[in-house]
């Protein structure tokens, strides 16, 4: 099978050709290893980092960045975000806080994007 | 009077980077200054991921990528004023700056560095028939009131032009639960990054409508509907008409450089980029004057804006200790394809090493070649499988292959 996608690793945004057979997956196009690592993952299950906002008192804003520390199926962004809009903290938060463990047992942690 | 070898104007990641590589070059005396609450400028607010691939060799969110910068200017002790506007800023380098603890305030720079980012064009800026109701914004503004500050300006949402801010604020109202009907793109391309088309249109179903536009806004005090309509050219062809019922419309057609302070300093404007002429080092018309980041040429990867800044810091530390060679430089020129290049003069005995250009193509080109030229003689060829407007172009060129250029340096498409 012969297809072409885009690489969404970072955003460069590497056009790939993918070969695959049963015992073969040649990707070309690709600038760095990561490639076709995600060429792969990204025909057999596909998964996202989510990044959002969640509330945050006594702070010089209403909101803090937060980001997954890893990607997350795809088909559970909707359910996580669930999970990330229930969460709310108080001032001092510092980046690279972990806010939520393991979140719908994803093996992903809630992270803090900045410090506020 | 107080004094300072280098002024830089703006925050953002391009100030920051420019005011910690000078003052890494040897430079003590450097002010950085900013209008608003905090040092960061627009990353604060891009809370999604993709930043800093080749500066960190990892990736961060934007507020992640502007704390580093933050912290490693506050270690370094560099000066820096917030909630400060400068006003006004002379060929002369003296800056004027207002505040509310000193008032109005003027200061005298040997250099100043120009780093005030963009603005984006904003509904006065396109020919759409009917009201202007409340619901219609840029994206960016959209952007603001959404992560920092927790308001979602719309339930049923378009978007006008697909800028990446456009397609950002696509997913990222999409997950906080409104409803993105399209996104409509005058170009028969998409004017945003191969990436964000995937991860945030595709990958919700979010329909991407190109050569189409908004040819009618509907409703009174409130934005109740538009027109989207297919065009020949920049007209709406009657008879394709689809109205989506919304409650807001994302403006996001394009970034234009803030360079009112520039032009009242008599600065002069590269008409193609709305940013300042400069040379190799980043100079602008008017010596000791440098610019570098959005307010120079708008970038999409905040990694270059970096880069550029960090050889513009180089360059005003180079000046300020009278290491910058005056003389004889070569243009260089955009020919077929190319709509603009940056830097517009080099003088090559300011160079290390090697010359990079910067550039955007005017269409989108698959399997073309890049041929420069020097003085009119074919000097490099690059084989591009795939060009697009949205996606920055650079050039490098060893020092040994341009020291014989006397007048310029020709860039272009060739199909
Ligand atoms: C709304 C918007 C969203 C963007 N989103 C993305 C994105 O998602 N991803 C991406 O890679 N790039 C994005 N960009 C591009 C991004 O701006 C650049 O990548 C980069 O961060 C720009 O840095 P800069 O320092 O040149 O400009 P900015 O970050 O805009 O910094 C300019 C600073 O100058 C200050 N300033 C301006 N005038 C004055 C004055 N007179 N006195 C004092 N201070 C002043 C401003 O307050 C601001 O802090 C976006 C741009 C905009 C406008």
């Amino acid at each position: 099978m012969k297809k072409s996608m885009i690489c969404i690793v970072c955003p460069i945004g590497c056009h790939l050709e993918v070969e695959s057979s049963s015992d073969e997956f040649v990707v070309t196009g690709n600038q760095c290893k990561r490639g076709p690592v995600y060429a792969q993952k990204e025909l057999t299950s596909p998964t996202r980092p989510i990044t959002s906002t969640v509330k945050i008192e006594n702070a010089i804003y209403n909101r803090l960045p937060i980001k997954t520390s890893g990607e997350v199926p795809k088909a559970k962004i909707m359910d996580v975000m669930k999970e990330i809009n229930k969460l709310s903290f108080k001032a001092p938060i510092k980046c690279g806080d972990v806010l939520l463990k393991n979140v719908l047992n994803t093996g992903v942690d809630i992270i803090a994007s900045r410090s506020l | 009077m107080n004094n300072y070898d280098i002024v830089v104007v703006g925050g953002g990641s391009a100030g920051l980077a420019a005011a910690i590589e000078a003052n890494k070059n040897g430079i003590e005396k450097v002010l950085l200054i900013e209008r608003d609450i905090e040092l960061g400028g627009i990353l604060l607010q891009c809370i999604h991921n993709g930043f800093g691939l080749k500066v960190f060799k990892e990736e961060l969110t934007g507020p992640e990528y502007a704390e580093r910068f933050v912290n490693e200017l506050k270690d370094m002790g560099i000066e820096f004023k917030l909630n400060t506007l400068v006003t006004k800023i002379n060929p002369d380098k003296t800056v004027e700056y207002a505040n509310a603890e000193e008032g109005f305030i003027q200061i005298q720079a040997k250099a100043i560095i120009l780093t005030m980012g963009c603005y984006e064009r904003s509904a006065g800026a396109i020919n759409i028939p009917g009201n202007r109701p409340s619901g219609i914004l840029t994206a960016g503004t959209a952007q603001k009131y959404l992560n920092i500050d927790g308001y979602l300006v719309g339930k049923r949402v378009f978007i006008l032009g697909s800028g990446d801010i456009g397609l950002i604020m696509a997913r990222r109202m999409t997950l906080e639960g409104a409803k993105v009907l399209g996104v409509a793109e005058l170009q028969p391309y998409s004017g945003g990054l191969t990436r964000n088309i995937v991860q945030c249109l595709e990958d919700y179903d979010i329909p991407l409508y190109l050569s189409h536009t908004v040819s009618k806004i509907v409703g009174d005090s409130k934005l109740e509907k538009i027109v989207v309509s297919k065009v020949d050219g920049f007209t709406p062809i009657p008879g394709t008409e689809m109205e989506f019922e919304v409650d807001a419309l994302l403006l996001s057609i394009g970034l234009i450089p803030e360079n009112g302070l520039s032009e009242a300093a008599g600065i002069l404007i590269d008409n193609r980029t709305k940013g300042a002429i400069v040379n190799e080092s980043y100079e602008t018309s008017v010596e000791g004057i440098f610019a570098c980041g959005n307010v120079l040429h708008v970038h999409d990867l905040v990694d270059f804006v970096t880069a550029e800044s960090r050889r513009a810091g180089v360059a005003a530390a180079k000046y300020i200790k009278n290491e910058l060679i005056k003389g004889k430089s070569f243009e260089t020129k955009p020919l077929k394809g190319i709509n603009y290049i940056v830097p517009n003069k080099v003088n090559i005995d300011n160079l290390d090493d090697k010359l990079e250009l910067f550039m955007r193509v005017d269409a989108v080109y698959k399997d073309v070649v890049i041929n420069v030229y020097g003085d009119g003689t074919l000097i490099k060829t690059m084989k591009k499988k795939h060009l697009a407007p949205a996606e920055m172009e650079s050039v490098k060129l060893k020092v040994s292959e341009i020291s014989n250029i006397k007048d310029c340096i020709e860039i272009e498409v060739l199909v």
